[in-house]
């Protein structure tokens, strides 16, 4: 009788703990979720304000005197332009030689090295691209900003590619090679188009994660207060200029450290969800 | 020591064993030339492992062969060396020869890709492109630039599904995505799209596994059709769908071909005791 | 939705490859075709131009620190004085800060990820899950710059009016909690740090976890386990890639640069408490880098960047070693061969 009793006694203890752990682990869930809602609730109280017309083409300003962030968004726009026009190629292109030609020593190294790319801090990245171009061209550029941000992009292009294609089932390359198709024909017209969804989501959230990239563009693109075009000058960056708002000592550049916030997590937000959106549709 | 009569008569038997190994040779030689795939003392490695041991085979223009025998006895991976398609997977290793029409497709320089062209392939599972049916059966035609012109290219594709048996029942929606076919017209696509190239031989790889009864009967019919035209080489786990379609039989076990002959000899008196057990369900 | 956390190795993506196809590990035997020949070198090319940016990375830092490497030696690491003036650079601040506003990160956000991890894939119903794992991986969205902004002008004086004076009141007598209490310095840093890793970590936890076997699950169920006692048999099947997890966050934690740069005071200091300014080798470069003026002062700065890279690299290398090793294990039954 008595064994029974603690079997029961221990039995209510063991279903007691199993109700707490499933409390905590909800409530650190809850916890995440709560800080999220609270970032972004504050951003959006705070940037909805200070957002007109004028704020989002004008070019920065003195204190007192307004100004906007038209340049910074036009210099953003241009960086991630540049950045993915190179890195999104040749990101691919690692990726599909990961994918296809993945099994030697070589291969193996590459694979190594586009993990430790991954894994290196975005500033280093700065660092680097300032030593090999910004220290020879003695000039800041929007070129070297973009470099930069193609180099953050394509480890994680490549190795997005390289999943996607390797979800592609192996008959549908046998199906193509027995008819004698060339392997870069397989490659191109039968694996690359069945694996283009998955590589197309993961350029978007490249970008997405590109575009909130401070570090690497504080000593390569380094920021301006004009309206720039040209790939040789210093360029503007919503980032660099949230980033200096943010440090003034300034209240009303503070409001527009929050302003320009709300427009680069709204971009942000949105490549997200739609990409959510999508891979949700199709799986 | 040995005696001058001795020594003519060695001599003799010598030149007569020459003799008659040239014959053979010469006969193998023609047996070789005769038939469409002649394969030489085959061995197949994954990595250490042999998965194949010497293996001598010859197929002949425009029959149906079966290649029959127990699951992991060989018979997939042989039919992929004929059309090299185990080029693709890493560590394997070949060695012997393999003639189709007197060339050896293993010889350093040999395209692969028109060696490819030339012996087409059906594979267990339908492996349709996500494409439109018309796309799937005009996709080889396409990249090896087969066709001059638009009306050629949409004649060869009604052509290849003719001769698949398909056309009837997708002559109205050619446009209409592959995946929407049924399992066995989506087979009998992927053998229109193999048909579309215009092969000398085809490789089929338990090609009606995975359908139903009624479908199973239809490509049936179709290899019987085909063979008037196609050299065709069936793996089959089914007797009786060898004992049905093809004309010659080899059985293999064990990575080793134990006895080829012709099918009706094949399932009634087998020359090998092995073959026999196998057949009449003693094992396997 | 995994691309949020890039160097975030994911033991289910590889495991799910190798089961659909077989010979994921593939390499195309040449064809003698001529496109393909052409194709195969444009590909090469590039993989190649990778390696040797990676090569020049590495190459050009060395090169470029090798003034201050001349000046200081060994010293560098151990010296805490850094002052550009009088041309003394000595690294130790910045190490003693990136190593403790890491560590107080790991210390809070391991657990908090853990619990979000087992809720999500061993507790929460699946249509709670989902949308609960979507909001989580959003965090990792947010640009480092932004939470710097909210770090400054929501999380700092937040814990300047009310965790920092409680913790100084019950745990004053610890030399962590003692000092002037501004808000801005490890402490707030350090939380930064936890909010930016705890999706990372989750990310991988969870992966790690989906990628048990629920034959595991099945076998502690019918034993009559309770549902924490069935996810403690979970937790033991993947402790090696929950480790590689931890030690990837610590990395991702170590590199972080402008919310920590933004809410840690960038004081070149060592100092017991906790509420004090600090300063991290991230930190310095984003501050000091474009001001660096004289040869040896970038050249140490430089050095700094090559530190960070060796530290983070090693650091990175475990933890995708770690991770692999769960997912081969799990994967590798799967990998079977056709014909």
């Amino acid at each position: 009788m008595t064994s029974d009793t603690q079997t029961k006694t221990a039995a209510n203890r063991r279903r007691i703990t199993s109700s707490v752990m499933t409390t905590l682990t909800a409530t650190c869930a809850f916890f995440a979720v709560t800080v999220l809602v609270l970032i972004i609730g504050y951003i959006a109280l705070r940037g909805l304000g200070a957002i007109n017309l004028q704020f989002l083409t004008d070019t920065p300003k003195p204190v007192g005197e307004g100004g906007g962030i038209g340049n910074a968004i036009l210099g953003s726009l241009i960086l991630l332009l540049l950045s993915s026009v190179i890195g999104l190629p040749f990101g691919i292109a690692v990726g599909i030689y990961l994918a296809e030609f993945g099994a030697g020593r070589f291969a193996g190294l590459i694979r190594f090295v586009t993990d430790t790319l991954t894994g290196v801090p975005s500033i280093v990245v700065g660092v680097f691209v300032y030593t090999i171009l910004v220290l020879p061209m003695r000039q800041f550029s929007a070129l070297a900003g973009g470099i930069a941000l193609a180099l953050v992009m394509i480890p994680i292009i490549a190795r997005t590619t390289e999943e996607m294609i390797r979800l592609v089932p192996t008959s549908l390359r046998e199906g193509a090679l027995a008819l004698g198709a060339p392997q870069w024909r397989v490659t191109t017209g039968v694996v690359l188009p069945a694996a283009a969804s998955g590589i197309a989501t993961g350029a978007m959230l490249a970008v997405a994660r590109v575009s909130g990239e401070t570090a690497p563009l504080l000593f390569t693109a380094f920021g301006s207060r004009f309206f720039n075009v040209y790939l040789d000058q210093p360029i503007a960056s919503l980032t660099v200029q949230i980033y200096n708002y943010a440090i003034s000592p300034y209240d009303e550049w503070h409001a527009m450290a929050w302003a320009a916030t709300l427009v680069l997590m709204t971009l942000i937000l949105a490549i997200n969800i739609l990409v959510r959106f999508f891979t949700r549709k199709k799986i | 020591m040995a005696t001058p009569t001795s020594t003519t008569a060695s001599v003799k038997s010598a030149t007569e064993t020459m003799q008659e190994r040239t014959r053979a040779f010469e006969n193998d030689r023609e047996s070789r030339v005769a038939a469409k795939v002649s394969v030489r003392e085959l061995d197949f490695f994954y990595g250490r492992a042999q998965a194949l041991h010497k293996i001598s085979l010859d197929v002949g223009s425009q029959i149906v062969m079966a290649f029959i025998g127990p699951s992991g006895c060989g018979k997939s991976t042989f039919l992929r060396t004929l059309n090299r398609m185990n080029d693709t997977i890493p560590g394997t290793r070949v060695e012997g020869s393999v003639q189709i029409d007197g060339q050896d497709i293993y010889a350093p320089g040999t395209d692969v890709v028109e060696l490819r062209r030339r012996v087409g392939m059906v594979f267990q599972k339908s492996n349709p492109f996500p494409k439109s049916i018309f796309d799937n059966v005009a996709y080889g035609l396409r990249i090896n630039k087969l066709t001059s012109s638009k009306t050629e290219l949409s004649d060869r594709v009604e052509e290849a599904l003719t001769n698949a048996a398909l056309w009837p029942e997708v002559k109205d929606r050619l446009k209409a995505s592959a995946l929407s076919l049924s399992g066995g017209q989506q087979q009998r696509l992927c053998i229109a799209r193999a048909l579309a190239v215009r092969p000398e031989v085809i490789l089929m790889d338990e090609p009606a596994s995975a359908l139903d009864p009624i479908a199973t009967q239809k490509i049936e019919e179709l290899i019987v059709e085909l063979k008037r035209q196609y050299t065709i080489v069936i793996v089959t786990h089914n007797m009786q769908q060898a004992a049905r379609v093809s004309d010659e039989t080899a059985f293999f076990w064990l990575g080793k071909l134990v006895e080829v002959n012709s099918t009706e000899q094949m399932f009634t008196n087998p020359n090998e005791k092995l073959t026999e057990d196998y057949i009449t369900g003693r094992f396997g | 939705m995994r691309n949020l956390q890039p160097n975030a190795p994911t033991p289910a993506a590889a495991q799910g490859a190798s089961a659909r196809s077989w010979n994921w590990r593939r390499t195309l035997a040449p064809t003698g075709n001529t496109g393909d020949t052409v194709f195969r070198s444009i590909l090469f090319a590039c993989a190649f131009i990778l390696l040797l940016i990676v090569i020049i990375m590495i190459g050009a830092m060395a090169v470029n620190s090798l003034p201050s490497l001349r000046a200081f030696g060994f010293g560098f690491l151990t010296s805490q004085e850094w002052n550009p003036i009088a041309g003394k650079f000595g690294a130790l601040p910045f190490i003693y800060g990136t190593i403790l506003s890491s560590l107080l990160a790991l210390f809070i956000s391991v657990p908090l990820s853990l619990g979000i991890a087992i809720f999500l894939v061993e507790q929460a119903p699946r249509a709670l899950a989902r949308p609960v794992g979507f909001l989580v991986e959003l965090l990792a969205a947010i640009p480092s710059v932004v939470y710097g902004l909210w770090g400054i002008f929501v999380l700092a004086p937040a814990l300047r009016e009310t965790v920092e004076p409680s913790l100084a009141r019950w745990f004053g007598w610890l030399p962590f909690f003692q000092g002037n209490i501004t808000g801005i310095g490890l402490f707030t840093g350090g939380i930064i740090l936890a909010i930016m890793i705890t999706p990372i970590i989750t990310a991988v936890v969870r992966d790690v976890l989906a990628a048990v076997p629920v034959s595991q699950r099945e076998a502690a169920f019918a034993l009559g386990a309770t549902k924490w006692e069935t996810t403690r048999v979970v937790l033991t099947n993947g402790a090696a890639g929950i480790a590689g997890a931890i030690i990837l966050g610590l990395g991702r934690a170590i590199g972080e640069t402008m919310a920590v740069t933004m809410v840690i005071g960038n004081r070149a200091q060592i100092s017991a408490s906790l509420f004090e300014p600090s300063y991290t080798i991230a930190s310095v470069l984003a501050n000091e880098f474009t001001e660096a003026t004289g040869e040896l002062y970038l050249s140490a700065l430089i050095e700094l960047g090559l530190i960070l890279f060796l530290v983070t690299f090693t650091v990175n290398g475990v933890a995708r070693l770690l991770v692999w090793s769960v997912a081969h294990r799990a994967g590798g039954s799967s990998v079977g061969r056709a014909g």
